[in-house]
């Protein structure tokens, strides 16, 4: 930090109690200084809300309006639970991706929590938001508000019609497969509320004349069974199953697609906060860090404010070792934090190490370079291209290989010389969720025979199933509407069916 | 360019339809926390929520995640022993081992069972859907008015039954009175000139004489003016009011003879609980009276009531007679809504029966809105049943059971509160 503090202003005022006068103070000296950073940010809209509204938002995946579930019923219960018995303090902040970008101030915190958090939601996550090329590719941060009241309202509709019952079935099938549910690499379009509204029954129909493709190459019973070439469909392995789903289940309604659409587009709108979470909470601390810091070396922060502060900041990048008991992995704030200030570090300060290690960023613009990463990376490879050695021997990291067919662990890497690209490798490996997650696929339907589907689990590294996968098939099953099989396929190119369920809904419905 | 927006104090309570939606997903195990509940809490004991536990397995929201096993290779934090190559034993309990690496979902809390509590309204909501009452029986439940009829000042029309002869004679004074005023006035004024034409004049002045006219006339005016008329007319107003329903007494009558084991006393404690949960939905302050009796009888409190042991013969009107007592000098106050449960296995002195019926219908029935028995008897009725069906048909407010086991009593509850009704 610049040390001038020869302009000594009238600090502050930091009272515990805060007040809207306060907090717009607080806010223009924020919002000047990360101009002068050069932040760009969607504008700020902050909202105050009180404990029991943070844990609503909080159940309702961080959504200032969602369609009703008793999933987040559950969830209102789990955080209230915790947070009466005072086992877990609330988030401080939550922050939504939309443009004006929301900021949830709660009403219980103090004058200096609420300067942190504007620092660190209204400008660290806004700025991400709006500057990371996940979130400017997959979300659309215009529309998302829209986009969820008509979601809501949608579903509500539905309720009407078709019985809460039928919509909750559904929806937990659909919320059965969400992780399954994005696209991974293909660009999804922009949502818009207009267009969804416009063309939503447009597309209702569409889609089901689209289906009707799928029965008409049902044999006829007087024709008699040819050797017709097998034609594979899908003709390529499909990664994202609601999307199958939504385009191909045959027997699915109109309405239920809507909805299958719609727990897809909401899943696949959180795909890129999955992915950045190191990158983005660290940035967002980063910047709540330097920015209240530029403003007491500028003497408008009081001393108390700035102890509270410290205090708030030391607890949130708190990293505790492995074998501690409150060690829950590796804390994406403190990783994040570190990686920042690290290669600020390289930039401004660097070592031979990192000349060596850097090349490209060492000595160079700090601002430019950290741009450029918060723009163009996810934690995968933001990982992999900037974890130094430093960092790696300050958190004193160590890889461990568990393998299920050896009696023991073992260490395969530690913070040395040998084992840094090692242990960087595998830390980006653990953040890239194509690894985390198991990697299924609709692998086929038989058109010609039962019109089951067949789902492939890639299997990586060996690593099986859960076991709620038979679950979770069962609302592949309801949805599909007919059999639907798993099978395996392992490294060593053997491939096994794991387990079948059958569901013939027809004859149900024929009935 | 900021917003700051108050958002405070609209939309409280937004989770409030996920909650029911969960509360109505996980209904069964909700049911089965409240029955146990039931069983062990005191009858009075019902102004708590419950805390409902729930396994974690049936709130599972399933997904495709990684199981343990395979390969897996993780970084962890704070190195400060172990070098490449070193081997290590696997952690016991498979906590940091790393292959709970698909297991960390957002439920984050593992295998815990699911815990969470019940408002007290939502506890009984639970416990009355278990009784399967109608949902027609259930709001008339919720509104058992008593009306009394009270004066309401007076009105201007209604029965010539309920004039009221002060008010409307006092109305008709008065409305006479006004009318005649102003001849009464001219009346008078002509009456002194009259008197002082006397002084001076005969009688047969026709000054005189035509004052005495102008008077006649005016005397002719006043006396045209009814006496009473329609609009006079004042009635007394009487008007219902709902009798404020706010406390209750129950009575708990229980025989403890040597034939009363156990199983017999819990099942009417379910039975004088159930009672007692009806009444606190449509009673604020509710007293609770406990008489045990063998051959004499005794008011006791709870813990006495349900768990100290007697033998000896029975003598049911024991009971019944200081039922009488306590009611009527405590409770006859007008302030009370009386209830009276009684439970037995029916097996009496033989010549008590009759006497208890006597009683029961003379001294206790008039004064009490409901009175259940209930005969916990495996087999055939006893005396005291025999005597007690004599009443069912005369007296609206009186009803009985006949309860085998446990299982009988919530069908047996439910029959009781359709016969109130009916």
């Amino acid at each position: 930090m610049s040390t001038k503090r020869q302009k000594r202003k009238q600090p502050l005022p930091a009272p515990g109690e805060w007040t809207f006068e306060l907090i717009e103070a607080y806010h223009a000296e924020i919002d000047r200084v990360a101009k002068n950073y050069g932040l760009d940010t969607y504008p700020n809209q902050i909202e105050l809300i009180t404990s029991e509204q943070m844990m609503d938002a909080y159940s309702s995946v961080g959504m200032p309006v969602n369609y009703h579930h008793w999933s987040f019923g559950k969830s209102f219960l789990q955080t209230e639970k915790s947070y009466r018995r005072g086992q877990m303090g609330l988030a401080y902040e939550i922050v939504i991706n939309s443009n004006p970008c929301i900021a949830y101030l709660m009403e219980e915190n103090t004058m200096t929590m609420q300067a942190l958090v504007i620092a660190h939601a209204a400008y660290g996550h806004n700025s991400f938001f709006k500057g990371n090329y996940l979130f400017k590719q997959w979300t659309n941060a215009d529309a998302i508000i829209d986009y969820l009241i008509f979601a809501r309202n949608y579903l509500t509709e539905c309720e009407e019609r078709y019985g809460e019952e039928e919509v909750e079935l559904l929806l937990d099938s659909c919320h059965a497969l969400m992780n399954v549910g994005v696209d991974r690499y293909k660009r999804p379009e922009k949502l818009s509320l207009n267009k969804e509204l416009t063309r939503q029954r447009e597309r209702a129909e569409y889609l089901q004349s689209q289906v009707n493709d799928l029965w008409r190459t049902l044999p006829t019973p007087h024709v008699k069974a040819q050797a017709v070439e097998e034609k594979r469909f899908p003709s390529e392995p499909q990664e994202n199953l609601l999307y199958f789903i939504e385009k191909n289940a045959p027997l699915l309604e109109p309405w239920q697609r809507e909805v299958v659409r719609i727990v897809r587009k909401v899943g696949q709108y959180f795909f890129p906060q999955r992915q950045t979470q190191v990158m983005n909470e660290g940035w967002a601390t980063y910047w709540h860090y330097t920015l209240i810091n530029t403003l007491y070396d500028e003497g408008l922060l009081a001393d108390n404010f700035m102890l509270e502060f410290l205090h708030s900041h030391t607890n949130v990048v708190y990293q505790p070792s492995y074998s501690e008991p409150w060690y829950h992995g590796l804390n994406p704030y403190a990783l994040g934090f570190a990686m920042w200030q690290d290669i600020r570090r390289i930039c401004e300060n660097p070592t031979d190490e990192d000349r060596y290690w850097f090349p490209d960023i060492a000595g160079s613009d700090w601002r430019e370079t950290f741009d450029f990463a918060m723009r163009n990376f996810k934690d995968e490879s933001f990982v992999a291209q900037f974890l130094s050695p430093k960092v790696m021997r300050d958190f004193r990291l160590f890889a461990i290989l568990d393998d299920d067919k050896e009696a023991k662990l073992k260490v395969s890497a530690i913070h040395d010389e040998e084992g840094y690209r090692r242990v960087r490798e595998i830390l980006s490996d653990n953040y890239n969720l194509g690894s985390r997650e198991p990697n299924l696929q609709v692998w086929n339907v038989d058109l010609r025979g039962d019109r089951s589907l067949t789902l492939r689990h890639q299997a990586y590294q060996r690593r099986p199933l859960s076991n709620d996968a038979d679950e979770v098939l069962k609302h592949v099953a309801r949805l599909w509407g007919f059999a639907v099989r798993l099978e395996v396929a392992r490294d060593d190119g053997s491939v096994e069916v794991l387990q079948e369920c059958r569901q013939d809904r027809r004859k149900t419905s024929d009935a | 360019m900021v917003r700051i927006i108050d958002r405070r104090f609209d939309s409280k309570n937004k989770s409030a339809v996920n909650r029911q939606r969960f509360m109505r997903r996980f209904k069964n195990q909700i049911r089965e926390a409240v029955a146990d509940a039931i069983s062990g809490r005191s009858i009075k004991d019902l102004d708590n929520g419950e805390s409902v536990t729930i396994p974690s397995k049936d709130l599972s929201e399933p997904q495709f995640h990684h199981g343990r096993g395979g390969i897996w290779e993780n970084i962890f934090t704070g190195n400060d022993q172990f070098s490449s190559g070193d081997q290590i034993n696997r952690p016991q309990g498979g906590g940091g081992g790393g292959t709970g690496k698909g297991k960390a979902s957002k439920d984050g809390e593992g295998e815990d069972d699911f815990v969470f509590n019940l408002s007290r309204e939502e506890f009984l909501d639970v416990f009355f859907d278990d009784l399967a009452l109608p949902n027609l029986v259930k709001t008339q439940l919720a509104r058992i008015h008593e009306y009394k009829s009270q004066r309401a000042g007076f009105t201007n029309d209604g029965t010539p039954a309920n004039i009221n002869v002060v008010r409307s004679l006092r109305g008709a004074l008065g409305r006479r009175l006004a009318l005649s005023s102003p001849y009464r006035g001219q009346l008078r004024e002509l009456q002194k000139q009259l008197d002082e034409l006397l002084q001076t004049r005969s009688e047969d002045d026709p000054d005189v004489l035509q004052l005495k006219d102008e008077i006649g006339i005016l005397r002719a005016k006043i006396e045209a003016i009814p006496f009473i008329d329609t609009f006079d007319l004042r009635y007394n107003n009487r008007i219902k009011v709902p009798k404020p329903t706010t406390q209750a007494v129950m009575f708990c009558i229980m025989d403890v003879s040597g034939s009363m084991d156990e199983d017999k006393k819990a099942t009417a404690k379910r039975f004088f609980m159930l009672l007692y949960l009806f009444l606190t939905r449509t009673y604020e302050h509710i007293e609770v009276v406990f008489i045990r009796h063998h051959t004499i009888a005794k008011e006791v409190n709870e813990e006495d009531f349900f768990h100290s042991r007697e033998s000896g013969g029975t003598v049911v009107s024991s009971a019944l007679e200081m039922m009488k007592d306590i009611l009527h000098s405590r409770y006859l106050n007008g302030a009370w809504n009386v209830y009276g449960a009684q439970a037995s296995d029916g097996d009496n002195w033989e010549n008590d029966s009759p006497h208890c019926r006597e009683l029961l219908a003379d001294t206790i029935l008039p004064f009490v809105q409901y009175f259940a028995y209930i005969e916990i008897t495996p087999g055939e009725p006893q005396n005291l049943w025999r005597e007690y069906e004599k009443l069912v048909g005369a007296h609206a407010n009186f009803a009985m059971q006949h309860i085998e086991g446990l299982p009988d009593i919530y069908p047996v509850f439910r029959e009781l509160f359709k016969k109130k009704l009916a």
